[in-house]
Protein backbone atom coordinates (compact mmCIF):
# COMPACT_ATOMS: atom_id res chain seq x y z
CA UNK A 1 0.00 0.00 0.00
CA UNK A 2 2.47 2.94 -1.25
CA UNK A 3 1.24 6.72 -1.89
CA UNK A 4 2.94 7.59 -5.17
CA UNK A 5 5.47 10.72 -5.00
CA UNK A 6 3.81 14.21 -5.94
CA UNK A 7 0.62 13.76 -4.87
CA UNK A 8 0.25 15.23 -1.52
CA UNK A 9 0.51 18.44 -0.20
CA UNK A 10 3.70 20.00 2.23
CA UNK A 11 2.21 19.84 5.33
CA UNK A 12 1.28 16.19 5.00
CA UNK A 13 4.37 15.29 3.90
CA UNK A 14 6.08 17.27 6.99
CA UNK A 15 4.01 15.86 9.44
CA UNK A 16 4.05 12.15 7.62
CA UNK A 17 8.28 12.83 7.74
CA UNK A 18 8.29 13.95 11.47
CA UNK A 19 5.58 11.10 12.96
CA UNK A 20 7.87 8.32 10.99
CA UNK A 21 11.00 9.72 12.15
CA UNK A 22 9.89 9.98 15.85
CA UNK A 23 8.70 6.14 15.66
CA UNK A 24 11.77 5.12 14.52
CA UNK A 25 13.72 6.56 17.16
CA UNK A 26 11.76 4.76 19.30
CA UNK A 27 11.96 1.97 17.61
CA UNK A 28 15.49 1.82 17.65
CA UNK A 29 15.85 2.70 21.01
CA UNK A 30 13.80 -0.54 21.82
CA UNK A 31 16.46 -2.54 19.69
CA UNK A 32 19.51 -3.51 20.97
CA UNK A 33 22.35 -4.86 19.42
CA UNK A 34 21.45 -8.67 20.69
CA UNK A 35 18.38 -8.42 18.93
CA UNK A 36 19.15 -6.06 15.58
CA UNK A 37 20.19 -9.17 13.45
CA UNK A 38 16.89 -10.81 14.54
CA UNK A 39 14.89 -7.70 13.35
CA UNK A 40 16.60 -7.22 9.95
CA UNK A 41 16.41 -10.45 9.22
CA UNK A 42 13.18 -10.36 9.95
CA UNK A 43 12.29 -7.32 8.12
CA UNK A 44 14.01 -9.25 4.82
CA UNK A 45 11.29 -12.39 5.34
CA UNK A 46 8.62 -8.98 5.23
CA UNK A 47 9.98 -7.70 2.05
CA UNK A 48 10.11 -11.28 0.28
CA UNK A 49 6.36 -12.11 1.92
CA UNK A 50 5.25 -9.22 -0.01
CA UNK A 51 6.40 -10.31 -3.05
CA UNK A 52 3.69 -13.16 -2.66
CA UNK A 53 0.85 -12.91 -4.62
CA UNK A 54 -2.51 -14.59 -3.74
CA UNK A 55 -5.00 -15.17 -6.32
CA UNK A 56 -8.73 -13.17 -5.69
CA UNK A 57 -10.98 -14.41 -8.51
CA UNK A 58 -9.23 -13.62 -11.98
CA UNK A 59 -6.83 -11.32 -10.44
CA UNK A 60 -4.25 -11.48 -7.51
CA UNK A 61 -3.15 -9.35 -4.67
CA UNK A 62 0.45 -9.28 -3.21
CA UNK A 63 0.31 -9.66 0.57
CA UNK A 64 1.42 -7.08 2.70
CA UNK A 65 1.56 -9.06 6.28
CA UNK A 66 2.54 -5.55 8.12
CA UNK A 67 -0.21 -7.72 10.81
CA UNK A 68 2.38 -10.11 11.91
CA UNK A 69 5.03 -7.59 11.71
CA UNK A 70 3.65 -5.70 14.30
CA UNK A 71 2.56 -8.90 15.95
CA UNK A 72 6.50 -10.15 16.45
CA UNK A 73 8.49 -6.64 16.70
CA UNK A 74 6.53 -4.52 18.60
CA UNK A 75 7.80 -0.86 18.23
CA UNK A 76 10.85 -2.39 16.48
CA UNK A 77 7.83 -2.58 13.79
CA UNK A 78 8.45 1.11 12.52
CA UNK A 79 12.39 1.06 11.88
CA UNK A 80 12.11 -2.57 9.76
CA UNK A 81 9.00 -1.21 7.68
CA UNK A 82 10.91 1.08 7.10
CA UNK A 83 13.64 -0.42 5.68
CA UNK A 84 11.70 -2.77 3.53
CA UNK A 85 10.20 0.37 2.14
CA UNK A 86 13.23 2.13 1.51
CA UNK A 87 14.72 -0.48 -0.27
CA UNK A 88 11.33 -1.60 -2.21
CA UNK A 89 11.91 1.95 -3.61
CA UNK A 90 16.03 1.83 -4.37
CA UNK A 91 15.18 -1.87 -5.54
CA UNK A 92 12.12 -1.71 -7.41
CA UNK A 93 11.46 1.82 -7.58
CA UNK A 94 8.06 1.88 -5.79
CA UNK A 95 8.21 5.14 -4.75
CA UNK A 96 10.58 7.85 -4.03
CA UNK A 97 12.24 10.37 -0.78
CA UNK A 98 9.55 12.58 -0.57
CA UNK A 99 6.32 10.04 0.47
CA UNK A 100 8.94 7.75 2.05
CA UNK A 101 7.51 9.49 5.65
CA UNK A 102 4.03 9.39 5.44
CA UNK A 103 4.42 5.68 4.10
CA UNK A 104 5.97 4.39 6.86
CA UNK A 105 2.94 6.06 9.22
CA UNK A 106 0.60 4.37 7.06
CA UNK A 107 2.35 0.65 7.03
CA UNK A 108 3.68 1.03 10.45
CA UNK A 109 2.04 2.58 12.58
CA UNK A 110 -1.39 0.38 12.56
CA UNK A 111 1.18 -2.53 13.13
CA UNK A 112 2.03 -0.97 16.26
CA UNK A 113 -1.01 -0.78 17.19
CA UNK A 114 -2.38 -4.10 16.65
CA UNK A 115 0.52 -5.74 18.69
CA UNK A 116 -0.77 -3.79 21.39
CA UNK A 117 -4.37 -4.91 20.74
CA UNK A 118 -4.28 -8.66 19.94
CA UNK A 119 -1.52 -9.72 21.02
CA UNK A 120 -2.70 -10.88 24.62
CA UNK A 121 -5.42 -13.06 22.72
CA UNK A 122 -2.71 -15.33 20.95
CA UNK A 123 -1.78 -18.64 22.95
CA UNK A 124 -5.34 -18.43 24.67
CA UNK A 125 -6.63 -21.33 22.93
CA UNK A 126 -6.33 -22.38 19.28
CA UNK A 127 -9.55 -20.46 18.36
CA UNK A 128 -8.60 -17.32 19.98
CA UNK A 129 -5.21 -17.24 18.57
CA UNK A 130 -6.76 -17.69 15.03
CA UNK A 131 -9.14 -14.72 16.06
CA UNK A 132 -6.16 -12.46 17.07
CA UNK A 133 -4.28 -13.09 14.09
CA UNK A 134 -7.36 -12.13 11.65
CA UNK A 135 -8.08 -9.24 13.22
CA UNK A 136 -4.19 -8.00 13.63
CA UNK A 137 -4.06 -8.90 10.21
CA UNK A 138 -7.54 -7.19 8.82
CA UNK A 139 -7.69 -4.22 11.30
CA UNK A 140 -3.69 -3.15 10.28
CA UNK A 141 -4.99 -3.10 6.52
CA UNK A 142 -8.09 -1.10 7.29
CA UNK A 143 -6.09 1.63 9.76
CA UNK A 144 -3.46 1.51 6.70
CA UNK A 145 -6.30 2.38 4.09
CA UNK A 146 -8.31 4.85 6.82
CA UNK A 147 -4.50 6.47 6.96
CA UNK A 148 -3.66 6.56 3.20
CA UNK A 149 -7.55 8.03 2.82
CA UNK A 150 -6.61 10.34 5.55
CA UNK A 151 -3.53 11.48 4.19
CA UNK A 152 -4.90 12.04 0.68
CA UNK A 153 -8.03 14.49 1.91
CA UNK A 154 -5.76 16.55 4.16
CA UNK A 155 -3.97 17.72 0.80
CA UNK A 156 -7.33 18.56 -0.46
CA UNK A 157 -10.82 17.77 0.49
CA UNK A 158 -11.79 17.21 -3.52
CA UNK A 159 -10.03 13.73 -2.97
CA UNK A 160 -12.99 12.50 -1.14
CA UNK A 161 -14.28 10.45 -4.13
CA UNK A 162 -10.42 8.73 -4.29
CA UNK A 163 -9.71 7.89 -0.68
CA UNK A 164 -13.17 6.16 -0.53
CA UNK A 165 -12.30 4.25 -3.86
CA UNK A 166 -8.60 3.12 -1.96
CA UNK A 167 -10.77 2.01 1.01
CA UNK A 168 -13.26 0.24 -0.53
CA UNK A 169 -11.01 -1.32 -2.77
CA UNK A 170 -8.89 -2.85 -0.11
CA UNK A 171 -11.69 -4.40 1.78
CA UNK A 172 -11.09 -7.75 -0.12
CA UNK A 173 -7.58 -7.64 0.77
CA UNK A 174 -8.45 -6.71 4.75
CA UNK A 175 -10.07 -10.39 4.71
CA UNK A 176 -7.37 -11.54 2.69
CA UNK A 177 -4.64 -10.68 5.07
CA UNK A 178 -6.67 -11.50 8.01
CA UNK A 179 -7.29 -15.14 6.86
CA UNK A 180 -3.73 -15.14 6.19
CA UNK A 181 -2.52 -13.34 9.14
CA UNK A 182 -4.72 -16.10 11.15
CA UNK A 183 -3.35 -18.98 9.80
CA UNK A 184 0.12 -17.95 10.31
CA UNK A 185 -0.17 -16.89 13.86
CA UNK A 186 -1.52 -20.04 14.36
CA UNK A 187 1.41 -21.94 12.31
CA UNK A 188 4.21 -19.73 14.37
CA UNK A 189 2.25 -20.89 17.84
CA UNK A 190 2.39 -24.39 16.80
CA UNK A 191 5.92 -24.40 14.93
CA UNK A 192 7.89 -22.68 16.73
CA UNK A 193 6.13 -20.85 19.37
CA UNK A 194 9.46 -19.38 20.82
CA UNK A 195 8.98 -16.23 17.81
CA UNK A 196 5.75 -14.80 19.83
CA UNK A 197 6.43 -15.30 23.46
CA UNK A 198 2.92 -15.49 25.39
CA UNK A 199 1.70 -15.03 28.95
CA UNK A 200 -0.49 -18.21 29.29
CA UNK B 1 14.08 -11.83 -9.23
CA UNK B 2 15.87 -8.91 -6.80
CA UNK B 3 18.77 -7.28 -8.66
CA UNK B 4 20.40 -4.11 -8.53
CA UNK B 5 20.57 -3.22 -12.45
CA UNK B 6 21.22 0.41 -12.42
CA UNK B 7 23.78 0.22 -9.55
CA UNK B 8 26.68 -1.04 -12.31
CA UNK B 9 28.15 1.42 -14.39
CA UNK B 10 30.36 4.18 -15.41
CA UNK B 11 28.75 7.31 -15.96
CA UNK B 12 29.44 10.73 -14.12
CA UNK B 13 26.84 10.24 -11.84
CA UNK B 14 27.83 6.95 -10.68
CA UNK B 15 31.70 8.38 -9.96
CA UNK B 16 30.14 10.71 -7.58
CA UNK B 17 29.99 10.55 -3.86
CA UNK B 18 27.14 8.55 -2.87
CA UNK B 19 26.72 11.24 0.24
CA UNK B 20 26.36 14.26 -2.37
CA UNK B 21 23.57 11.79 -4.43
CA UNK B 22 21.96 11.75 -1.24
CA UNK B 23 21.55 15.20 -0.57
CA UNK B 24 21.19 16.29 -4.34
CA UNK B 25 18.38 13.87 -4.43
CA UNK B 26 16.85 15.28 -1.09
CA UNK B 27 16.80 18.60 -2.34
CA UNK B 28 15.42 18.22 -5.86
CA UNK B 29 12.90 15.86 -4.25
CA UNK B 30 11.27 18.00 -1.77
CA UNK B 31 11.68 21.10 -4.14
CA UNK B 32 9.71 19.09 -6.64
CA UNK B 33 7.01 17.70 -4.40
CA UNK B 34 6.11 21.04 -3.00
CA UNK B 35 6.00 22.82 -6.78
CA UNK B 36 2.29 23.47 -7.54
CA UNK B 37 2.78 25.12 -10.57
CA UNK B 38 2.46 22.99 -13.95
CA UNK B 39 5.39 25.35 -15.93
CA UNK B 40 7.83 25.34 -12.89
CA UNK B 41 7.23 21.24 -12.78
CA UNK B 42 8.07 21.43 -16.35
CA UNK B 43 11.23 22.79 -15.27
CA UNK B 44 12.11 19.72 -12.49
CA UNK B 45 10.72 17.32 -15.41
CA UNK B 46 13.08 18.07 -17.44
CA UNK B 47 16.16 18.16 -14.55
CA UNK B 48 15.20 14.61 -14.33
CA UNK B 49 15.50 13.60 -17.80
CA UNK B 50 19.54 15.30 -17.80
CA UNK B 51 20.04 13.40 -15.11
CA UNK B 52 18.74 10.14 -16.12
CA UNK B 53 20.62 10.91 -19.64
CA UNK B 54 23.92 12.07 -17.36
CA UNK B 55 23.89 8.13 -15.60
CA UNK B 56 23.76 6.41 -19.11
CA UNK B 57 20.52 4.03 -17.90
CA UNK B 58 18.79 2.08 -20.31
CA UNK B 59 15.67 4.30 -21.36
CA UNK B 60 13.59 0.67 -21.56
CA UNK B 61 15.01 -0.48 -18.32
CA UNK B 62 13.88 2.87 -16.75
CA UNK B 63 10.79 2.46 -18.67
CA UNK B 64 9.70 -0.60 -17.13
CA UNK B 65 10.28 0.38 -13.76
CA UNK B 66 7.93 3.09 -13.98
CA UNK B 67 5.55 0.75 -14.77
CA UNK B 68 3.60 0.14 -11.18
CA UNK B 69 3.81 4.26 -10.98
CA UNK B 70 1.75 4.36 -14.51
CA UNK B 71 -0.77 2.25 -12.88
CA UNK B 72 -1.31 4.30 -10.40
CA UNK B 73 -1.15 7.91 -12.52
CA UNK B 74 -3.84 5.84 -14.61
CA UNK B 75 -5.80 5.38 -11.88
CA UNK B 76 -5.86 8.96 -10.79
CA UNK B 77 -6.71 10.25 -14.50
CA UNK B 78 -10.14 7.82 -14.35
CA UNK B 79 -11.12 9.31 -11.10
CA UNK B 80 -9.73 13.07 -10.50
CA UNK B 81 -11.04 14.66 -13.81
CA UNK B 82 -14.79 13.81 -12.35
CA UNK B 83 -14.64 14.22 -9.14
CA UNK B 84 -13.57 17.41 -8.52
CA UNK B 85 -15.22 20.42 -8.14
CA UNK B 86 -14.97 23.49 -10.16
CA UNK B 87 -15.51 24.80 -14.13
CA UNK B 88 -17.04 22.00 -16.32
CA UNK B 89 -14.92 20.88 -19.56
CA UNK B 90 -17.36 18.42 -21.02
CA UNK B 91 -20.52 17.38 -19.64
CA UNK B 92 -21.58 14.17 -21.12
CA UNK B 93 -25.69 13.45 -19.19
CA UNK B 94 -24.17 12.98 -15.46
CA UNK B 95 -20.19 12.72 -16.17
CA UNK B 96 -18.55 15.93 -16.12
CA UNK B 97 -14.88 16.45 -16.50
CA UNK B 98 -13.51 19.82 -14.13
CA UNK B 99 -10.87 22.39 -15.42
CA UNK B 100 -9.07 21.89 -11.91
CA UNK B 101 -9.27 17.99 -11.96
CA UNK B 102 -7.35 18.09 -15.07
CA UNK B 103 -4.97 20.23 -13.97
CA UNK B 104 -4.46 18.58 -11.06
CA UNK B 105 -3.96 15.53 -12.90
CA UNK B 106 -1.18 16.85 -15.05
CA UNK B 107 0.69 18.42 -12.20
CA UNK B 108 0.59 15.06 -10.58
CA UNK B 109 2.08 13.23 -13.67
CA UNK B 110 4.66 15.29 -14.36
CA UNK B 111 5.92 15.98 -10.33
CA UNK B 112 5.63 11.71 -9.64
CA UNK B 113 7.61 11.02 -12.61
CA UNK B 114 10.59 13.43 -12.29
CA UNK B 115 10.56 12.82 -8.71
CA UNK B 116 11.03 8.88 -9.64
CA UNK B 117 13.37 9.46 -12.54
CA UNK B 118 15.47 11.64 -9.87
CA UNK B 119 15.25 8.65 -7.76
CA UNK B 120 16.19 6.47 -10.29
CA UNK B 121 19.48 8.59 -11.54
CA UNK B 122 20.95 9.51 -8.11
CA UNK B 123 19.93 6.55 -5.67
CA UNK B 124 19.34 3.62 -7.64
CA UNK B 125 22.51 4.31 -9.38
CA UNK B 126 24.90 3.41 -6.05
CA UNK B 127 24.84 -0.38 -4.26
CA UNK B 128 23.28 -0.49 -1.53
CA UNK B 129 26.61 -0.71 0.65
CA UNK B 130 27.65 2.24 -1.29
CA UNK B 131 24.08 3.68 0.01
CA UNK B 132 24.68 2.70 3.75
CA UNK B 133 28.18 4.73 3.68
CA UNK B 134 26.69 7.66 2.22
CA UNK B 135 24.12 7.34 5.19
CA UNK B 136 26.56 6.85 8.28
CA UNK B 137 28.35 9.34 6.97
CA UNK B 138 25.39 11.70 6.84
CA UNK B 139 24.76 11.40 10.60
CA UNK B 140 22.19 8.30 10.34
CA UNK B 141 22.45 6.58 13.18
CA UNK B 142 24.35 3.60 13.39
CA UNK B 143 21.38 1.26 14.38
CA UNK B 144 19.50 2.24 11.45
CA UNK B 145 22.57 1.55 8.71
CA UNK B 146 22.85 -1.36 10.66
CA UNK B 147 19.52 -2.69 9.84
CA UNK B 148 19.44 -1.45 6.32
CA UNK B 149 22.88 -3.47 5.42
CA UNK B 150 21.77 -6.31 7.03
CA UNK B 151 18.21 -6.61 5.74
CA UNK B 152 19.48 -6.17 2.41
CA UNK B 153 21.99 -8.72 2.74
CA UNK B 154 19.53 -11.34 3.67
CA UNK B 155 16.61 -10.67 1.56
CA UNK B 156 18.45 -12.86 -1.30
CA UNK B 157 19.12 -15.79 0.98
CA UNK B 158 14.83 -15.36 2.30
CA UNK B 159 14.17 -15.16 -1.44
CA UNK B 160 15.93 -17.98 -2.14
CA UNK B 161 13.74 -19.97 0.49
CA UNK B 162 10.84 -18.94 -0.90
CA UNK B 163 11.55 -20.09 -4.42
CA UNK B 164 12.21 -23.63 -2.34
CA UNK B 165 9.18 -23.60 -0.47
CA UNK B 166 6.88 -22.81 -3.69
CA UNK B 167 8.89 -25.09 -5.60
CA UNK B 168 8.11 -27.64 -2.87
CA UNK B 169 4.82 -27.12 -2.64
CA UNK B 170 3.92 -27.37 -6.46
CA UNK B 171 5.80 -30.82 -6.45
CA UNK B 172 2.47 -31.65 -4.15
CA UNK B 173 0.53 -30.67 -6.75
CA UNK B 174 -0.26 -26.79 -4.97
CA UNK B 175 -2.04 -25.20 -7.95
CA UNK B 176 -3.34 -21.41 -6.37
CA UNK B 177 -6.62 -20.71 -6.51
CA UNK B 178 -9.38 -18.41 -4.53
CA UNK B 179 -10.16 -20.63 -1.62
CA UNK B 180 -9.32 -21.18 1.51
CA UNK B 181 -6.87 -23.92 1.15
CA UNK B 182 -4.66 -21.84 -0.97
CA UNK B 183 -4.41 -18.66 1.71
CA UNK B 184 -3.63 -21.57 4.15
CA UNK B 185 -0.58 -22.82 2.20
CA UNK B 186 0.32 -19.21 1.63
CA UNK B 187 0.27 -18.53 5.32
CA UNK B 188 2.43 -21.74 6.25
CA UNK B 189 4.80 -20.58 3.34
CA UNK B 190 4.49 -16.97 5.02
CA UNK B 191 4.82 -18.29 8.39
CA UNK B 192 8.05 -20.52 7.50
CA UNK B 193 9.83 -18.13 5.89
CA UNK B 194 9.64 -16.06 9.45
CA UNK B 195 10.73 -19.15 11.43
CA UNK B 196 13.52 -19.58 9.29
CA UNK B 197 14.53 -16.42 9.30
CA UNK B 198 14.34 -16.34 12.86
CA UNK B 199 16.37 -19.18 13.11
CA UNK B 200 19.14 -18.12 10.92
CA UNK B 201 19.46 -14.73 12.74
CA UNK B 202 20.28 -16.60 16.15
CA UNK B 203 22.93 -18.51 13.91
CA UNK B 204 24.31 -15.09 12.00
CA UNK B 205 24.15 -13.43 15.35
CA UNK B 206 26.47 -16.16 17.08
CA UNK B 207 28.77 -16.45 14.21
CA UNK B 208 29.05 -12.35 14.15
CA UNK B 209 30.09 -12.52 18.16
CA UNK B 210 32.68 -15.64 17.55
CA UNK B 211 34.05 -13.54 14.83
CA UNK B 212 34.75 -10.41 17.13
CA UNK B 213 31.64 -8.41 15.95
CA UNK B 214 31.72 -5.29 18.28
CA UNK B 215 28.71 -3.39 17.02
CA UNK B 216 30.29 -1.43 13.97
CA UNK B 217 30.58 -1.92 10.09
CA UNK B 218 33.27 -1.09 8.83
CA UNK B 219 33.44 0.30 5.10
CA UNK B 220 35.68 -0.80 2.63
CA UNK B 221 35.27 1.72 -0.36
CA UNK B 222 35.92 5.21 0.23
CA UNK B 223 35.69 8.25 -1.73
CA UNK B 224 38.44 10.25 -2.38
CA UNK B 225 37.61 14.25 -2.38
CA UNK B 226 37.12 15.07 -6.00
CA UNK B 227 35.73 18.61 -7.31
CA UNK B 228 32.96 16.98 -9.30
CA UNK B 229 31.20 16.44 -5.89
CA UNK B 230 31.03 20.24 -5.43
CA UNK B 231 30.72 21.26 -8.93
CA UNK B 232 27.59 18.76 -9.13
CA UNK B 233 26.19 19.82 -5.62
CA UNK B 234 26.60 23.18 -6.63
CA UNK B 235 24.39 22.86 -9.89
CA UNK B 236 21.97 21.06 -8.57
CA UNK B 237 21.44 23.64 -5.82
CA UNK B 238 21.15 26.50 -7.93
CA UNK B 239 18.66 24.98 -10.32
CA UNK B 240 17.02 24.07 -7.32
CA UNK B 241 16.93 27.14 -6.03
CA UNK B 242 16.34 29.52 -9.28
CA UNK B 243 13.36 27.45 -9.74
CA UNK B 244 12.33 27.85 -6.37
CA UNK B 245 12.73 31.70 -6.64
CA UNK B 246 11.23 31.20 -9.97
CA UNK B 247 7.85 29.61 -8.41
CA UNK B 248 7.50 32.39 -5.93
CA UNK B 249 7.95 35.31 -8.34
CA UNK B 250 5.54 33.74 -10.84
CA UNK B 251 2.67 36.12 -10.85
Amino acid sequence: MHISEGVLSGPVLASGAVLALAGTAIGLKKIDYDHIVHVSILASAFFVASLIHVNIGPSSVHLILNGIVGLLLGFAAIPAILTALLLQSVLFQYGGLTALGVNVVVMAFPAVLVHYLFRPLLGKSPTLTFVGGFLAGMVSIMLSSLLLGLALWFTDKNFFETSLTIIIAHIPVMIIEGIVTGFCVSFLLKVYPEIIPVKK
Amino acid sequence: MIEEKFAEGRSFIHKLDPKIRIIASIVLSFAAALCDNFYIALGYFIISIILITLAGLNRVDVLKRLKPLFWFLLMIWIILPVTFDGEILYRYHWLKITGPGVILSCNITIKSISILLVFTALIATMTIAALGNGLHRLYVPDKMVFLLLMTYRYIFVIEEEYKRLLRAAKFRGFKPGTNVHSYKTFAYLAGMLFVRASLRAQRVHQAMLCRGFNQKFHTLDDYPPNRLNSIFLMGISVAGLSLVIFEIMWP
